[in-house]
């Protein structure tokens, strides 16, 4: 059977430095995968490479079989990126935050079908947020707002969905919730792929564990507890960080920031 | 001569027109503008339409279509800039801004034309509508209007969240290039009615207005459409019945109309939000012990006059620094 989704001999270069360096790496369709690993071990980079948000410098990527740059089908993907908060510079409800994940199926300038409907209404019972629907995300505790994203990614009926650090600075009975969420997406048959520092409450559901260290695969077995990860083999001993968002993107300093067409800071993202 | 009469001369009919128009398409334009925290793109595309103005006035051609043109470029290249900046590029964007502005000037001197021309575009000059202006008002305004909200679904998406709709299957920077091009029209739209130096505020403010009271982004677009037409049109009617020997135009006047309106808008939404805080339901984490209140001579309930907060599968009634859960004959400490 053809894998879920595949990586082979994946390099990725941010700056010109290569951060990423043969990654070798195939998810088997209805595999919760965790992908874990100190800050700055690659995790986030590589699940962002997975959906194409950050270009290869060398392998190849394959979603259900098809090559990355071939692959149209993404309603049958649910990316929940790295958020610290699913609001934005003017106020949305939860369900038009929700709906939006609905786009990978609709046609242009259609309203919204019943089928649409549905689905948004039945991500939001998963989720547990369906009372909530007429709220402002911006009114939500944090950990809500991340199961807005989740919400969101479901929405569109993805068989695969790449979460990146759904858990990070979400308090215990969210995180809770969180797993209860992911553990009825497994049941469906759903293919997970799960970034995360820690796993706590959704280690029971994690099939397999694969954790980077410096940019290349350390581990890649049964699940491991929280402690082993962080042995000092795998990377720099533990340290708590819960501010993932915030460290992805060192600050700039004072010198006013003008880039030329040349300038490409951000290593070749796509965008 | 009356009220009555002034509205019924073609030149206020037209400028009613124009002001309409306005009113709906900029703020529409806004209200994505404000998601992604670009409220200053407009402003900046108004200084670099100047130079398209100038340029217009110098080879003697529409200065509207010139501006059009111009104000695209401009439009595009901010987008360019923000796209492949680390943050915001909100020093590069400047340097944009004030070369555009410069080079209208500038520009605009070596045409000859006079302090007065240009400032009919810097500040507005509704009332020198021409019919054949009405009709370029009326079309790209109306397709502005037309892209921003038949396309608001994918719009929002791209807007909320750039790399979740990149994944969808969206192509963003279609949808970039859109939205910049849509801001460029209707500041050129709105060059006649608010100018080109206060156009950003037609379509900032009533947004930031309309946000104060709204919770989805459909009322919120809605809204500030509303407001905006309510700003432009009432402040033109303002401006003409100003007394005569005075002369009130109307730019500034649909300006500090709309600010009005942020006026009294804002503390509705201070009391909301504080209220919407005050009655948020407290952490789902049951008291320390046991504890109950001393003597309670008051007795709570449903029109007691005391703040209930919902707390877990009961009420706590709020008072003093105290929360009161009722328990039986008596009051538990929560």
């Amino acid at each position: 059977m053809t894998p879920a989704v595949e990586i082979s001999g994946g390099t990725v270069a941010i700056g010109g430095r290569p951060i990423l360096r043969g990654i070798d790496l195939s998810v088997r369709t209805g595999e919760f995968l965790a992908l874990m690993g100190a800050n700055g071990s690659g995790k986030s980079t590589l699940v962002r490479a997975l959906v194409g948000l950050r270009p290869l410098a060398q392998g190849e990527v394959r979603l259900f079989g098809t090559p990355l740059d071939d692959f149209g089908t993404w309603h049958r993907i649910g990316f929940v990126p790295q958020r610290a908060s699913a609001a934005s510079g003017v106020p949305a409800s939860v369900w038009e935050v929700v709906a939006a994940g609905r786009l990978t199926r609709r046609r242009l300038f259609r309203p919204l079908s019943r089928a649409d409907r549905a689905a948004i209404h039945e991500a939001l019972e998963v989720v547990g947020l369906a009372d909530r629907r007429t709220d402002a995300v911006s009114h939500l505790s944090g950990g809500q707002q991340q199961r807005v994203l989740i919400a969101r990614a479901l929405a569109g009926q993805p068989e695969l969905f790449l979460l990146d650090e759904p858990t990070a600075g979400v308090d215990l009975p969210n995180q809770e919730a969180l797993a209860a969420t992911l553990g009825r997406l497994k049941d469906r048959g759903a293919t997970v792929v799960l970034v995360a520092h820690e796993l706590g409450p959704m280690r029971r559901l994690v099939d397999r564990a694969i954790v980077m260290r410096d940019g290349r695969v350390a581990y890649d077995g049964p699940p491991l507890r929280d402690h082993e990860v962080h042995e000092p083999w795998f990377a720099e001993p533990h340290t708590h960080h819960h501010h993932p968002v915030a460290e992805a993107r060192p600050r700039p300093d004072h010198a006013p920031h003008v880039s030329s067409p040349l300038d490409r800071p951000s290593g070749g993202e796509r965008s | 001569m009356s009220t009555l009469e002034l509205f019924e001369l073609p030149f206020m009919q037209r400028a009613l027109i124009a002001a309409l128009l306005t009113g709906l398409a900029a703020p529409a334009v806004g209200t994505f503008l404000v998601q992604r925290r670009l409220a200053l793109m407009g402003d900046g595309i108004g200084h670099v339409a100047v130079t398209g103005v100038a340029l217009g006035l110098l080879t003697g051609t529409s200065p509207t279509w010139a501006a059009v043109l111009v104000a695209i470029v401009g439009a595009v290249a901010i987008e360019i800039i923000r796209e492949r900046g680390q943050t915001n590029g909100d020093v590069a964007l400047a340097l944009l801004f004030y070369g555009g502005l410069a080079g209208g000037i500038l520009v605009s001197g070596l045409a000859g034309a006079n302090g007065s021309r240009i400032q009919q575009f810097l500040f507005g000059a509704i009332t020198t509508t021409s019919p054949q202006d009405v009709i370029i008002t009326l079309v790209l305004a109306v397709a502005v209007i037309g892209c921003c909200v038949g396309l608001s679904p994918q719009l929002f998406a791209v807007a909320q969240d750039q790399e979740f709709a990149r994944v969808a299957g969206l192509r963003v920077r279609f949808y970039n290039v859109l939205v910049a091009v849509l801001a460029a029209v209707s500041v050129t739209v709105a060059m006649r009615t608010v100018g080109l130096l206060l156009v950003s505020a037609l379509m900032v403010v009533p947004v930031a207005t309309a946000q104060q009271v709204t919770r989805s982004f459909r009322t919120t677009i809605a809204a500030a459409m509303a407001l905006g037409t309510l700003a432009s049109v009432g402040g033109l009617v303002v401006s003409a019945l100003a007394p005569a020997g005075t002369s009130v135009t109307p730019g500034p006047t649909i300006v500090l109309l709309a600010l009005a309106g942020f006026v009294l808008a804002w503390p509705v939404g201070v009391w909301l939000r504080h209220r919407a805080r005050l009655r948020e339901p407290f952490a789902p984490v049951g008291p320390v012990a046991h504890e109950t209140t001393g003597t309670h001579p008051h007795e709570h309930g449903p029109d007691c006059g005391h703040l209930a907060v919902p707390h877990v599968d009961h009420v706590d009634y709020v008072h003093d620094g105290h929360r009161h859960a009722p328990h039986g004959a008596h009051y538990d400490e929560h």
